[in-house]
């Protein structure tokens, strides 16, 4: 028992450390909540609870506000999320030549709503408000990739490609 | 990541002594493609054995025929080919490097010669000559796509720093100032207030820190100029943002930056590290004595961070909510410091104006709307793409001369200036001239410089419904007009496209539209029901049809449609009949099909399976 619990305490800071060294770079900036917090979700893929609390602590702000900022900007998640974040574009452009379509597809292809992740945890589905990709509407992004001029036909083959 | 491989430093030559070959590297050229095509430009250059240098631009402007290569051969004009293939690049090195024999198929157009000794092509159009050009003047624009973006030394031999170097050795702040006043440039992001005015009134406070900051939060839907400026020449951008920090002795700079745009911040931190190492930025800028340093904030997907004191809080590192002013950014904004934020095409205006004076910027445009401004020319239309116009070009040049019409024989019904602010003009203000003032009059909005033209398929109460939807959800929540407003005017859209909408709808419509415009706290709310107001001016009728008649004009919301087949255009070509899940189709070979609506489910496969557009 005794055993196990250092072997977790141990983990635990093997499994902070990344933030321990996010926050050593932040640490004379002015403001720089958002730029770790960014950090942090690049590194671990999401916010988990416990770099949370460790954040909170080390910065001096409650966890209640670190929760707050999270919460109000589209880019933080607060779950673990898929290996290829798949963002399709409803902005004008796309609205206009049938981004629902292909939000639609999606979906049907993942068996995902939007919003969520597969069981694989391969993809995440998501919908953004614009990719400025407008000229090549409807477009997707995967990951840092935009996928432009797509159909409800053509959108599935990409992440077969990806897959592969 | 093949951006990150390109040698720094790549020296420029008026007439190269090797070939070069430039790719159209924007967001919009790797989303057509162009990753594929570089890789087979470097694999064929490789087996023809043929010696060039491989250069990334940005974007030119031309979506519509992108992948775009341009091609430089020692003594000749550069050509631009279009719609490049990766199976066309050996065809293209071949010809064009190899033997110096255009590649008729492929090729779009020549530009002017630089220098003026290089041959030009006969029989090939040269670029500012394309239909698509003519109207245009590229003033802003005129490096994104010529230049490699992230060589300074290429910017530096277009004219690049040359404004900053002037205004620092031979003009003071004042003098500045009073030039960008002169030029009469207003706010490129939307509001259109005077730049110069702007400037002055941050100037006049004195403090211990004060700051310039770049406004790049792209967030209109279908807007993407500050992503191609920032893309295709972020020196400009940087330069313009220098100088205003001069001008109101500003003690650092913010860049705040749509995360969603990562090539562009990719290219706009490169670009501050090239400015620093020649002396352009940071400490003692050309041995000046001022002192800038620029950094770089990633924002983090929130709309209303576009409103100026929202972007400050979220600078600092909050929740990014508009407070009420005054006092006004310029006084205290940035940790309540004295502030400056412009937009990035408003900076990317500032280097051109100090070069060739205010009076030259001034001749162009309208009375009380200056310069020239970039639109992100969408929708429905045949070339889309990043336009340039001076202000008062006519809506119908821009669609029709610039952007080729309404493809697919299909009319035009109405364009959508300036994003959810914006407003949806008729077909009967296509001869209307562009700018401030007058966008407002018709019940639209500069913006930030959207434009997405739609066509007669398309629904313009679903329209409203769209931008609604998006207020709402960007809706900060601060202030109960704009939190509570949108949310309820989208409920009333929802339930006329659905066709639940009641008589009365529309009066408490326009109702709300002026409470929540005159209640909200910031832009977002103010002008969240413009799209409403704007569609209801202009598009009352659909309104009308879709509460009364409970018919969708255009067949766009589905919960309208009858499903119904019309008999004169049913070929019984039964391929509704048997995509029916439910069976509630009859018909045969003789008999037009019929549709029994106690069975039907509305699920729309017989709409979408009909060739022939009987069923309605």
């Amino acid at each position: 028992m005794a055993e196990t619990n250092i072997q977790s305490a141990e983990n635990e800071e093997l499994y902070l450390s990344k933030a321990e060294d996010i926050l050593e770079k932040y640490k004379h900036g002015r403001g720089s909540l958002i730029p770790i917090l960014q950090a942090i979700q690049t590194g671990y893929g999401y916010l988990p609870e416990k770099v949370v609390d460790f954040v909170s602590e080390r910065l001096n702000i409650s966890v209640n506000e670190i929760i707050g900022v999270a919460t109000f900007y589209a880019q933080f998640h607060m779950r673990p999320r898929g290996r290829h974040i798949i963002k399709a574009c409803s902005g004008t452009a796309c609205h206009v030549k049938g981004a629902k379509q292909i939000i639609e597809k999606l979906g049907k292809k993942l068996d995902i709503p939007v919003g969520e992740t597969t069981k694989d945890t391969m993809f995440t589905l998501e919908e953004v408000a614009c990719l400025g990709a407008c000229s090549l509407a409807p477009v997707i992004m995967v990951d840092e990739d935009v996928y432009g001029q797509l159909s409800h036909n053509t959108v599935g083959d990409i992440i077969d490609e990806i897959k592969d | 990541m093949v951006l990150d491989e390109r040698s720094e430093g790549s020296k420029v030559e008026a007439t190269p002594a090797r070939a070069r070959i430039m790719v159209g590297m924007g967001t919009c050229g790797i989303g057509a493609g162009a990753r594929g095509v570089l890789k087979s430009i470097e694999s064929e250059l490789a087996k023809q054995q043929i010696q060039a240098d491989i250069v990334h631009t940005g974007c030119i402007g031309l979506c519509s025929y992108e992948v775009l290569v341009d091609i430089i051969i020692p003594g000749r004009t550069r050509v631009t080919y279009k719609n490049v293939k990766p199976q066309t690049v050996p065809l293209l090195l071949e010809e064009h490097i190899r033997k110096g024999e255009i590649v008729k198929n492929h090729v779009l157009s020549q530009m002017v010669a630089e220098e003026g000794h290089e041959e030009p092509y006969p029989s090939v159009p040269f670029f500012d000559e394309l239909i698509i050009n003519r109207p245009q003047r590229k003033q802003i624009l005129r490096n994104c796509g010529y230049i490699d973006p992230d060589s300074i030394e290429e910017y530096i031999a277009r004219g690049g720093y040359e404004a900053l170097k002037k205004i620092l050795n031979t003009m003071s702040p004042e003098q500045v100032i009073e030039e960008v006043s002169k030029s009469g440039l207003r706010g490129r992001g939307g509001g259109g207030f005077s730049t110069g005015n702007k400037w002055a009134s941050c100037a006049k406070y004195s403090s211990d820190e004060k700051f310039v900051i770049c406004n790049a939060d792209e967030g209109d839907p279908g807007a993407f100029m500050d992503r191609s400026l920032l893309e295709g020449d972020p020196h400009a951008v940087l330069e313009g943002m220098i100088i205003g920090g001069y001008a109101i002795s500003a003690t650092s700079g913010y860049i705040y930056i749509r995360a969603e745009y990562p090539l562009a911040v990719r290219r706009i931190k490169h670009t501050i590290e090239q400015a620093k190492k020649y002396g352009f930025l940071g400490e003692n800028i050309l041995g000046s004595g001022y002192n800038l340093n620029i950094y770089i904030k990633e924002g983090a997907g929130a709309f209303v961070c576009g409103e100026s004191t929202a972007l400050q809080y979220s600078i600092e590192g909050k929740r990014g909510m508009p407070r009420t002013r005054p006092p006004q950014s310029v006084e205290a904004g940035l940790w309540d410091k004295p502030t400056v934020l412009n937009n990035v095409e408003t900076f990317a205006n500032v280097p051109l104006i100090m070069n060739k004076g205010a009076g030259w910027y001034a001749q162009m445009g309208t009375d009380k709307s200056k310069g020239t401004k970039i639109f992100s020319l969408t929708g429905k239309i045949k070339h889309p793409g990043l336009v340039e116009v001076p202000m008062g070009t006519t809506i119908r040049q821009i669609v029709f001369d610039i952007g080729g019409g309404i493809p697919r024989k299909r009319r035009f019904k109405a364009v959508q200036i300036g994003g959810p602010s914006g407003g949806c003009l008729p077909e009967s203000l296509l001869d209307f001239p562009i700018d401030y003032e007058s966008l407002l009059e018709i019940g639209a909005m500069m913006g930030s410089g959207s434009f997405v033209v739609v066509d007669d398929g398309t629904c313009m109460v679903e329209m409203a419904r769209f931008f609604m939807d998006f207020c709402a959800r960007e809706s900060c929540g601060k202030c109960p007009p704009c939190r509570i407003g949108t949310t309820l005017m989208l409920d009333i859209l929802t339930r006329i496209t659905q066709g639940m909408g009641e008589e009365g709808d529309i009066a408490m419509l326009e109702e709300m539209c002026g409470e929540v415009k005159t209640m909200s706290l910031c832009g977002l709310g103010q002008s969240a029901p413009n799209p409403i107001k704007s569609t209801l001016r202009y598009f009352k009728d659909e309104y009308i049809a879709h509460i009364r008649d409970k018919i969708c004009p255009t067949a766009t919301c589905t919960a309208l449609y009858r499903y119904e087949v019309i008999p004169d255009k049913c070929t019984k070509c039964q391929a509704c009949i048997r995509n029916c899940p439910v069976n509630a189709i009859s018909g045969s070979k003789t008999e037009v099909a019929f549709i029994d609506k106690a069975k039907c489910i509305k699920c729309n496969v017989c709409y979408e399976k009909c060739n022939f557009t009987a069923i309605k």
